[in-house]
This record gives structure tokens, sequence and C-alpha cells, in this order.
């Protein structure tokens, strides 16, 4: 559901209709392509990475990594092909802002992908894309062929001189292959395990060559960047550390689960009593997965929390994909975390021991303990466990161990009561 | 094993790439579209078109959700057990179907229509309990609109299934 009224700037979602794409006509008439005509005509790459450094554009798929800083590295000198590779796995539980965005506007990310390769001096776009959205892995087919009839898009455009085109590659569906070295893999037609650099992808990427991988929010925020300037981006936000808006994809016990465009830092407690309609009757918030299934458990305490980068980091948090998955007060939080632990063992890619043996270790343990078979040693080993995932290969075994020891540390008492009765505390006897 | 035209399409796409194990998911897909699953002749057959050794497609192709070792169903339903489905009744879903269909997750029906199998969050979680029907989402579902949907399937019966176009 859309608000009728959006309260706030619309910048990703301003052309957004209940049931379709916007044309290329209505991407035009709302400024689209503007950006990339004044950046291939008065522009130099450079400045177009400046633009993006200045506007302090922050990663949308989890890292929160400085997209100016990364396309920075990008040597002026580096060689060629480069490429530019589009994440739009979007595999993370409770994410799915990507889909509607590509389903809304999808201009905004090929012109997004465009001013991005020109910045970078990439020649080839890659839009990485999960099986489950078909649906948009041919809108996005579709609509670059559009953009190319309008020299939008391919060789010269605009008649700049610059090359610059998209293809859809289509995943085999896998979380891991979200993780951008294994979306590398999976690309060059490898098996899709991480790999840790260096060499860094910008240096030495897909097929060897520099490339640069970012989500499909982080691109769509480039061209209202480049339009409007970097200080009007960074003034979006609603607190001095973020910048921009961003998509909150909210679902759970809420009465209206959906995709919401607002600003950065916007309080927690506003998302979801104002713009998803608040608690489902007879729930009261308990807790909330603030950025899908890789980040920690956010209790009460945390509820009016500005939601940007920045304070959810001071708070030790982490916003990940904005994805803010909540819970009520009669959802078993021991549950939810044997369900989330249950998803990270059946995704692991089994290449290191800390994520493919303990996974299923810590699975038992929790499952022992919400059948109402654990022992209170069950305890420190969680914990024990949960810390050996930070000795993993890749980032994908700590953002399984957020929400474990998210629960242990905010919800013991829930966990101690499962041992204490021998019987989850939610469940009717 | 394959026809001709088909093989033949997919040489010539092969031949365009830069790269041709970029392809790799393409081609086991495009091969299973054909065969019903990714058979060992497929794999062979992938293998033979790629330049690759048969082990490494083996590789590739057990690692994906969407490629099939085994024959499946004409329909595949893959029912999301995530954490937000959960919340909203998948495990009720799965053990309705899996009576309806007198199949356990995992298996097939004996007249060859039903695949069930389950499957992390697919993404629509705005939709949830939400499933898939030969990658086409359904949801959120309550038992008597899954009643409905199977019933629909089941007298579209053996007929071509439509292609997976999903919606926002
Ligand atoms: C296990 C795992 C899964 C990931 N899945 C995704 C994903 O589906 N989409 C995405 O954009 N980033 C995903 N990421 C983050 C990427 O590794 C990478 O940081 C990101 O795509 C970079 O783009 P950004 O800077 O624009 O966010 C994942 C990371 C990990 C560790
Ligand atoms: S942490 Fe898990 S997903 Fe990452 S490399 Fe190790 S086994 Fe693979
Ligand atoms: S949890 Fe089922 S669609 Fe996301």
């Amino acid at each position: 559901m859309i608000p009728a009224q959006a309260p706030y700037p619309q910048v990703l979602f301003r052309n957004r209709q209940p049931d379709r794409i916007a044309t290329l006509e209505e991407y035009r008439r709302s400024g689209g392509y503007e950006a990339l005509q004044t950046a291939l005509q008065t522009l130099s790459p450079q400045m177009v990475r400046g633009q993006i450094l200045d506007a302090m554009l922050l990663g949308r798929g989890g890292a929160a990594f400085s997209t100016g800083r990364k396309l920075m590295t990008v040597a002026d000198d580096a060689p060629r092909p480069r490429y530019l590779v589009c994440n739009a796995d979007e595999m993370e539980p409770g994410t799915f802002k990507d889909r509607v965005l590509i389903h809304a506007d999808p201009h905004l990310l090929i012109e997004g992908m465009t001013l991005t390769a020109f910045a970078e001096g990439a020649c080839c776009g890659i839009v990485f894309i999960r099986p489950e959205y078909e649906g948009a892995a041919r809108i996005l087919e579709r609509e670059s062929e559009v953009a190319r009839r309008a020299g939008l898009l391919g060789a010269d455009i605009l008649g700049s001189g610059f090359d610059f085109d998209i293809v859809v590659h289509r995943s085999g569906g896998r979380y891991i292959c979200g993780e951008g070295s294994a979306q590398l893999n999976a690309l060059m037609g490898r098996r899709p395990n991480p790999k840790q650099p260096p060499p860094y992808p910008t240096e030495k990427g897909l097929w060897d060559q520099p490339t640069v991988l970012q989500n499909v929010e982080t691109l769509a925020c480039v061209a209202p960047i480049i339009r409007n300037g970097p200080e009007w981006f960074k003034n979006l936000a609603l607190t001095e550390t973020g910048a921009g808006t961003k998509i909150f994809c909210v679902s759970g016990k809420v009465r209206q689960p959906g995709c919401f465009e607002l600003p950065m830092g916007v309080p927690l407690s506003e998302i979801i009593e104002v713009h998803a309609g608040g608690m489902l009757p007879g729930s009261e918030f308990k807790a909330c997965l603030p950025g899908g299934a890789s980040t920690r458990f956010m209790p009460r305490e945390f509820y009016e929390i500005p939601m940007d980068f920045e304070s959810l980091r001071l708070a030790g948090h982490r916003l990940g994909t904005g994805a803010i998955m909540v819970f009520d007060h009669q959802t078993c939080l021991v549950a939810a975390t044997l369900n989330l632990i249950t998803f990270f063992a059946r995704e692991s890619c089994g290449w290191c021991t800390p994520c493919r043996e303990g996974l299923p270790y810590i699975r038992d343990l929790l499952a022992r303990i919400e059948d109402g078979r654990g022992e209170p040693e069950f305890i420190p080993m969680l914990k024990r466990m949960g810390e050996h995932l930070w000795k993993a290969y890749c980032a994908f075994a700590p953002g399984a161990a957020s929400p474990l020891e998210s629960l242990l540390t905010y919800f013991e008492e829930e966990v101690q009561a499962h041992i204490r009765l021998g019987r989850c505390p939610f469940r009717e006897r | 094993m394959l026809p001709t035209p088909l093989t033949e399409d997919l040489r010539q796409k092969i031949a365009a790439a830069a790269h041709p194990r970029e392809l790799a998911v393409d081609i086991m897909l495009a091969l299973q579209a054909h065969v019903g699953y990714l058979s060992d002749a497929a794999v062979a057959e992938a293998a033979d078109l790629l330049g690759m050794t048969p082990v490494e497609i083996d590789e590739l192709a057990t690692f994906y959700t969407f490629i099939y070792r085994e024959p499946v169903g004409r329909y595949v339903i893959h029912v999301c057990d995530s954490v937000i489905c959960w919340m909203n009744g998948a495990d009720s879903l799965a053990e309705h179907l899996s009576r309806r269909l007198g199949i356990a997750l995992g298996e097939t029906t004996p007249d060859g229509l039903f695949t069930l199998l389950p499957v992390c969050c697919i993404g629509y979680c705005d939709r949830s309990p939400a499933i898939l029907v030969n990658q086409r989402v359904y949801g959120p579902l309550t038992l008597e609109s899954l009643d409905a949907l199977l019933q629909t399937l089941k007298s579209r019966g053996r007929e071509t299934a439509p292609a997976a176009e999903a919606s926002p």
C-alpha cells in the first residue's frame, strides 16, 4: 500500500504507481535523464565521482560503504574494459525494496547505472538478479531496449561518444550470490564461493578487470544526486549524520507491510506507527530486526531511534538493508532465531568450517531449547559458538551471529524460561 | 537426445558470448526447461556446449535452488519458510499442501503433476505467507485460497505451464 499523500519528498518513488511501471515518458517528465545529459555534456568522470562522494551516498545493500570512495579506488589509468555490476540478488530475508523499485521506475536504475558507469569508465553493466524476480528481469530487458532506441543507452549515448550497455544475468538462486565476491564468481560460471581481497574487485574483479558492484537502491540514488547536487541529497535526511532517503521495507506484525521511502534518520516508531499503519490489532511491539536477517534484534528501548546508518552504529546496531521485520509480544524469539539460523545453515556455501559446522550445531541447540529439552549449559555454549562465527571466511557467518547474539543479550530471560519450564512459554500446553 | 534447433540456438548464444562460462546457468536452465529437469544427459550436453567438464557443471547445478537434478512435477511448488512467512503460518500451508497432495516436502505426486519444496525468503514478505508455483508468486494465502489455487492448477492439468511472470 502506498500512503495516499506521502508526507516526505519522494525521490526514488516519485513515479511510483500502484500497479504498473513508470514509462520512459513519465520518467523524463519528472526530470529523468537530465542528469545524464548534463553529465555527458559538461562534467568529467572525476566530477561525477566527486559529487557522489560529497553526497555521502552509502551502499544500500547492507554494508553501508561509501559509493564515492569505492569509485575513487578505480585508478584513472586502470585497464579496460571495466565492469559495473548491479546487485539485484536481494535474498536477505525480509528485504524486497529492490524489486519494488525496479517495478516502480526502471529508468531510474538504468540512468543511475549509466551515470555510475560514466564515473567509473565502464562499458558493460550487468544486473545480477534472483530467479524469483523474473518479472523484474523482463522489465529491465524491455526498458533497456526502450532506452537504447532513445539513444540513452548503448553506443555513443546522446551523441557524447560514451558507450555503455546493460545485460541482465539470471541467477540459479542462492543467498550467498548476493555477497559481492561470490556474485562475481557466479557471473563467471564458477561455484559462487566468496573470495577474500586482495585483490579488490575495483582492481581485479570480473574476468580480472576493474569492477564496481553496487546495490539497486544505491545506483538509483545517483541520478537524483547529479541532477540536484550533493547538498540537496544530504539535506533530505532528518539527521546530521544521515544523507538521502531510504526505502524501508516493513514486514511482520504490522497492519500495512510494504515499502516506504522516508528520509534517513526517521524514527523507528514513526515508520511503524504512521507509515506501516501501526501494529496489528492485539499486537504489541516487542523487537524488530532493523535491516534484514543479518542484523541484531532491537528491543523496545530503541523504539525512538533515528533510523540512519550512523545512529544505529553508535547504538551498537546495523541498519543493513533497512528491511524492518517486526515481532510482537506473542512471538517467541527463540523460535524466530531458530528459524533464522535454519535459514543460514541451509544457505551456507560450505566453504569454511566455522560457518558450515557451527550453524547446524547452533540450530540443534536452539531446537532443543525450543522443544523444552534445553539445559542451562546450552546458553554459554551458544555464546561461544556465536563468537566462533566471527572467525569465518566471509561476512555471511557474522551476519548469522547477529540475531543469535542479540537474542542472548536482550532476551536471555526468555531463553532461560524455556529451559526452566521445559517448554516454550509461548505455546499452549 | 536434444532437438538440433535447441542445441544450435544455444551454440550460437555461446559463440556470441565473450566468455562461454558466463552462460553456464542460462544453458542449464534452458536444458532443464526442455528436459523437465537437469538429467545426467543434460549435464553432459551442457558441459559439451560450454567446453567444461561434467563435474564442473554438476558442481554448479547442485549449488543452485532452481536447478533440479531429479525429475520434478509439472508444477513445482516452493513454500517460503523464512521468518516472516513462518510467523504468518507457513507451517500450516506446508502441512495443508502435504495432506492435499499426499506427499511430503521434497516429493513429487505419482501423477507427475506436483513437486513440493521448501524455499528461503522469496522477497515477497509484504505478501506473506507466500509460495511460488513455477516461479510465479502467490500470496498472502489462506488455506481456502490455497485450495482454490490447487484446484485451478489441477484442472489446468497437463496443459503447458504458463511462463513465469511475477507481479510487483
Ligand atoms: C551473505 C551476504 C549476502 C548479501 N546479499 C546482498 C544482496 O542480495 N544485495 C546487495 O545489494 N548486497 C548484498 N550483500 C552486500 C554485498 O556484498 C555488497 O556489499 C553490496 O552489494 C555492495 O553494494 P552497495 O555498496 O551499493 O550496498 C550481501 C552480503 C553478504 C555478506
Ligand atoms: S562464512 Fe559461510 S558463506 Fe561465507 S565462506 Fe564460510 S561457509 Fe561460505
Ligand atoms: S519470509 Fe516469506 S517471502 Fe520473505
